[in-house]
């Protein structure tokens, strides 16, 4: 059967992968072919490069670096941020990354997903979704990475992941924005109602801080994916040793 | 042909060439994408890689000139993914005549609960038959899928199967025309390995 993937995720500023709040106080945590590279030794399943590099001003981000983690990768990987355009998505896919990600330019021009899902085909389109839990219900927010600009979308996100998947979405990344960064856990019940109504792989994000979360996210919400970023570069949580524990507990992985 | 490679690329227009190109490079192969007839039709064995729809990629191919000359290769042919489909006689997608090199079908995956489509991620195979291009590969190697349609189940074609929400064929050899649904060049030292294989075939 299709076993459930483990996802690190490593934000990227000018070709360093960096640590931090986004946008504010960035540490280089180190080279991005080294630490591309010791995520693939340790049985990372697929990654995802976050490009956090600043263009306010609309000019094309050097992303040179896609073409060197292509070189070296020899397991798929994607890139989020700062694709705006089919053109900008057709570099980096030419470039050799396997999917490429949109969130907050979709929400501003949904016919984005379209164009992209027609030309590329859907399987190598994945529309990210930062989602925060409300008295109401759960709401779709943008432009979560510029303190200045982040708010609510005016999306509520179950119907925003239907009509996304609708346009061509192959693959929804669900961040539970009152998790992410907490480190007690994924947000299990936003996830279990995002997996009823998403027909597309789901991938849960935001809220890993032990082992046991990643246990319970495929158990009780039946994601097929988990993504984390600080509990891997921090050392915590060690990829092979993460897996071992999941396959002792049942969920169908590779080792 | 100019210089001589150890295979050549069908630029069949997908975003995976340049992955495919770099799995060759690390396997030290000489490779050579290319679109012109002549030089297909010479090659010691062909790549045809695919992402995208099967009604597009069937048009770029006739576009170029290129649908008898596929059909009339003799050298090993290794289809991938999309490419490994339009081996096939037709495909639900876009309702797609396609080389009819393999007899079979190809359908889209059912929507059914427990089984998002695409079948994204990593399975295994279960192997039918024995054959070269499976050589040191075995039912705990893992390779890496995305695809929302299949070849049909039964196939006599079929080197091994994968379970989903249905099984379906995941390696296809017809005579020297041989396909697999899954990457190889994002399968780790498996896909590798799958590659290598291939490039000894004569």
């Amino acid at each position: 059967m299709l076993a459930k993937r483990i996802i690190p995720c490593l934000d990227v500023r000018d070709g360093q992968v960096v640590k931090g709040v986004r946008f504010r106080d960035h540490r280089i945590v180190g080279d991005i072919l080294e630490l591309a590279q010791r995520y693939r030794d340790e049985g990372a399943d697929e990654l995802v490069f976050y490009d956090i590099t600043a263009s306010p001003d609309g000019r094309s981000v050097d992303r040179e670096w896609v073409r060197r983690v292509a070189q070296l990768l020899d397991i798929p990987f994607c890139v989020a941020g700062g694709i705006r355009s089919v053109a900008e998505g057709e570099s980096v896919l030419n470039a050799g990354a396997e999917k490429i990600s949109v969130n907050s330019p979709a929400l501003e021009n949904p016919s984005l997903i379209d164009a992209l899902a027609r030309r590329f085909g859907s399987q190598c389109i994945v529309v990210g979704i930062d989602s925060q839990t409300t008295p109401t219900g759960y709401r779709v927010h943008r432009y979560t990475g510029d303190p200045s600009r982040s708010g609510d979308s005016g999306r509520d996100t179950l119907a925003w992941v239907r009509e996304a998947i609708d346009r061509g979405a192959g693959e929804i990344v669900l961040n539970c924005m009152s998790s992410d960064g907490v480190r007690r856990g994924y947000d299990l019940a936003q996830l279990a109602a995002v997996r009823d109504c998403c027909r597309v792989p789901l991938v849960a994000s935001g809220g890993a801080g032990s082992v046991q979360h990643f246990v319970d996210v495929f158990v009780q919400a039946r994601v097929d994916a988990a993504l984390a970023a600080s509990v891997f570069h921090s050392g915590e949580i060690v990829v092979r040793e993460l897996k071992q524990t999941l396959i002792a507990a049942g969920v169908e992985i590779r080792p | 042909m100019s210089k001589a490679v150890d295979v050549v690329v069908v630029d069949s227009g997908g975003a995976n060439l340049a992955s495919l190109g770099f799995a060759l490079d690390r396997l030290g192969a000489r490779s050579e994408v290319s679109s012109d007839p002549a030089h297909i039709a010479s090659a010691p064995r062909v790549l045809l890689p695919g992402v995208g729809a099967a009604g597009s990629i069937m048009h770029r191919l006739e576009a170029q000139g290129l649908i008898d000359t596929l059909r009339n290769l003799q050298c090993p042919v290794l289809g991938i993914c999309l490419g490994m489909q339009i081996l096939c006689a037709h495909s639900a997608e876009d309702e797609t005549r396609c080389l009819g090199i393999i007899p079979g079908d190809v359908k889209r995956f059912a929507d059914k609960p427990g089984a998002p489509v695409p079948h994204m991620g990593w399975n295994r195979l279960r192997i039918t038959r024995e054959d070269p291009l499976l050589r040191g590969i075995g039912s705990s190697d893992w390779f890496y899928f995305v695809h929302s349609y299949h070849l049909q189940s039964g196939l006599a074609a079929t080197l091994a199967e994968t379970d989903y929400s249905v099984s379906f064929p995941a390696v296809v050899r017809q005579r020297n025309f041989c396909g697999v649904q899954f990457h190889p060049e994002r399968s780790s030292t498996a896909g590798a390995r799958l590659l290598a294989n291939f490039l000894e075939l004569t």
